[in-house]
């Protein structure tokens, strides 16, 4: 039997681990196309800053791991996917047969439609390679522009600003994180930043980017234009779906709760497929690390016959660490129909936090400056607790969410 | 035969000496905020419930780390940061639908209980025995695994 992985980030990785764990005999191939281990995009924003080496941002740490478990790793572009034949091709020519695929190419960062965005100084920060240009092109003192207050976009403004470059975020949207954070946050979010001395400039487009005396000139719209010598657009991702052919997709490639596409033996996880949504019922793609983890972690069993790994959805949640201020964001932070929520604001101590109900069960929550017992925000939620009384106290006193916890889980 | 802690709310007065020691154990400060275990209050039930990680066989946190910074401890059964491996990125404390990882600010990483390596020192604090360091059989371990598996989608791919 052999299980062929497309993509060695976290889906890829934890996919190749669990098929191994069950399936001590079976044929494990590993492809990714980036030179380099296994690694985590997410670590990238640390290694900017100068915490970690690039090694530190390798999935797993042990010298020889791949090998030992005997997981046969590529360092290949995948040119080709027949799925009537059962067979890839890859970019030196040679084709590989599997039983079972999973595609986890997880997905690459937007371009925006602006014209410019070829010019050399303009970059993205999604790989190592990404990485080790923005080190090279962004030295103290130095003009950069950051296009996009989003997930990513926020989470490198720390390593950027402590570079010491002049820096500006343009965000098109009326505050930062504009998918992750309501109306109050996001823009608590913006003071905190430009407290900080950091410009953020939202509600304003970029509209072009021109090459003058061997810099950038950003070009916006209602605004003077931005000299720089960096321009890095961190405006979203899309799923990797150019494999995808005749499998079905939407946004991303269409997975049942068996992780399995619409052919039977070819399955998705990760960044590239729009898998089940723990809290709407729907499918989306919700490009996250611990989706992609429980996903691999699915695929891989139901590829090796398990038939009660069933996925009961995966929780849409966001934690990010804006220079220092830390945001959190779980379920339907929007609100459910007909639902109701409380909000702490306090922004003088840019204390925030909104919790959201249907009926009596928590269904979604926004925090900003809380690191204490966050996650059980996840565990109420995806536990669908009867709040019974205790939703009452939490409209009193919203912080009170690990009590309620305990209430209804300890004896 | 593998211990766990066995917390017995009913018999916590809330002096917090746990917390002392616990911090004092892994800071070397006497400073509650920075104590992988909790004594919450319920002034409503004059009730204490202290609370600290299970050590889960799920694991949601050492599953969601992405940089292999949680370990698990074959000797203990624990489950320990790594600190040179922890970037800080905070996606375990998220991820524990316990909400017993936690970001210490200072030292911008994780922190959560790992039985002390075996001697957990809130256990030997406790004045009451509120919290016992005993035979997993008997701590009412699988009870809350059991609600660990009912939230889990994950647990038939382990």
């Amino acid at each position: 039997m052999r299980h062929v992985i497309i993509g060695a980030g976290p889906a890829g990785v934890v996919a190749a681990e669990t098929l191994r764990k069950r399936m001590p005999q079976a044929d494990i191939v590993l492809i990714g196309d980036e030179p380099e281990p296994p690694y985590s995009r997410m670590a990238i924003p640390y290694h900017l800053i100068g915490n970690i080496g690039e090694s530190g941002t390798y999935l797993r740490k042990t010298e020889g791991y791949y090998e030992k478990l005997g997981i046969e790793q590529l360092q290949r572009r995948v040119t080709d996917l027949s799925l009537a034949q059962k067979q890839l091709t890859l970019d030196n020519g040679n084709r590989i047969s599997f039983d079972k695929l999973l595609l986890a190419t997880g997905s690459h960062p937007v371009k925006p439609p602006v014209e410019g965005m070829d010019l050399p100084g303009v970059v993205n920060c999604w790989t190592l390679a990404d990485a080790r240009q923005i080190i090279a092109r962004s030295q103290p003192g130095d003009d950069v522009v950051l296009m996009g207050a989003g997930f990513i976009g926020c989470i490198i403004l720390e390593a950027l600003a402590r570079r010491g470059i002049n820096l500006t975020v343009v965000e098109m949207e009326n505050r930062m994180v504009p998918r992750m954070m309501d109306g109050n946050s996001g823009t608590l979010l913006k003071q905190w930043c430009e407290d900080k001395g950091v410009r953020v400039l939202t509600s304003t487009r970029v509209t072009g980017v021109t090459q003058e005396n061997g810099r950038l000139v950003v070009q916006l719209d209602g605004r003077d234009p931005v000299p720089v010598n960096l321009l890095i657009s961190a405006t979203g991702v899309r799923p990797n779906t150019g494999l995808a052919g005749e499998l079905e997709c939407d946004q991303g490639i269409v997975v049942n709760e068996h992780l399995q596409t619409s052919q039977p033996d070819v399955y998705a996880a990760g960044d590239v497929a729009e898998g089940r949504d723990f809290s709407t019922g729907g499918y989306s793609v919700q490009a996250i690390q611990p989706t992609a983890v429980q996903h691999g972690a699915l695929a891989a069993a139901n590829m090796s016959g398990a038939r009660q790994a069933v996925h009961q959805g995966s929780i849409n949640m966001n934690v990010l660490d804006t220079m220092g201020l830390i945001s959190g964001s779980f379920g339907l932070w929007q609100g459910a129909d007909g639902g109701d929520s409380v909000t702490l604001n306090n922004p003088a101590s840019y204390r925030y936090m909104n919790l959201q109900f249907a009926d009596d069960v928590l269904v979604g929550a926004n925090t900003l400056g809380l690191t204490q017992h966050v996650g059980v925000l996840r565990g109420l939620i995806q536990n669908r607790t009867r709040l019974g009384r205790w939703k009452q106290r939490l409209l009193d006193d919203p912080t009170r969410v690990m009590e309620a916890y305990l209430a209804h889980h300890v004896p | 035969m593998q211990k766990s802690l066995h917390i017995d709310p009913g018999k916590c007065t809330g002096c917090l000496q746990c917390e002392m020691a616990c911090s004092y154990e892994n800071e070397g400060l006497f400073n509650p905020s920075k104590s992988r275990i909790k004594v919450f209050t319920f002034h409503e039930e004059g009730r204490f419930v202290p609370y600290t990680c299970t050590q889960c066989d799920d694991a949601w946190c050492m599953q969601a780390c992405p940089v292999d910074a949680i370990v698990l401890n074959a000797v203990t059964g624990s489950k320990d940061i790594v600190n040179d491996r922890c970037v800080g990125c905070k996606v375990c404390t998220i991820a524990c639908p316990f909400g017993t990882v936690n970001y210490n600010s200072t030292s911008g990483k994780v922190i959560k209980c790992d039985l002390c390596g075996g001697n957990p020192q809130c256990a030997e604090a406790c004045p009451t025995g509120a919290i016992t360091y005993i035979d997993a059989d008997a701590t009412g371990l699988d009870r809350m695994r059991q609600w660990a598996g009912k939230t889990d989608t994950q647990r038939a791919a382990a």
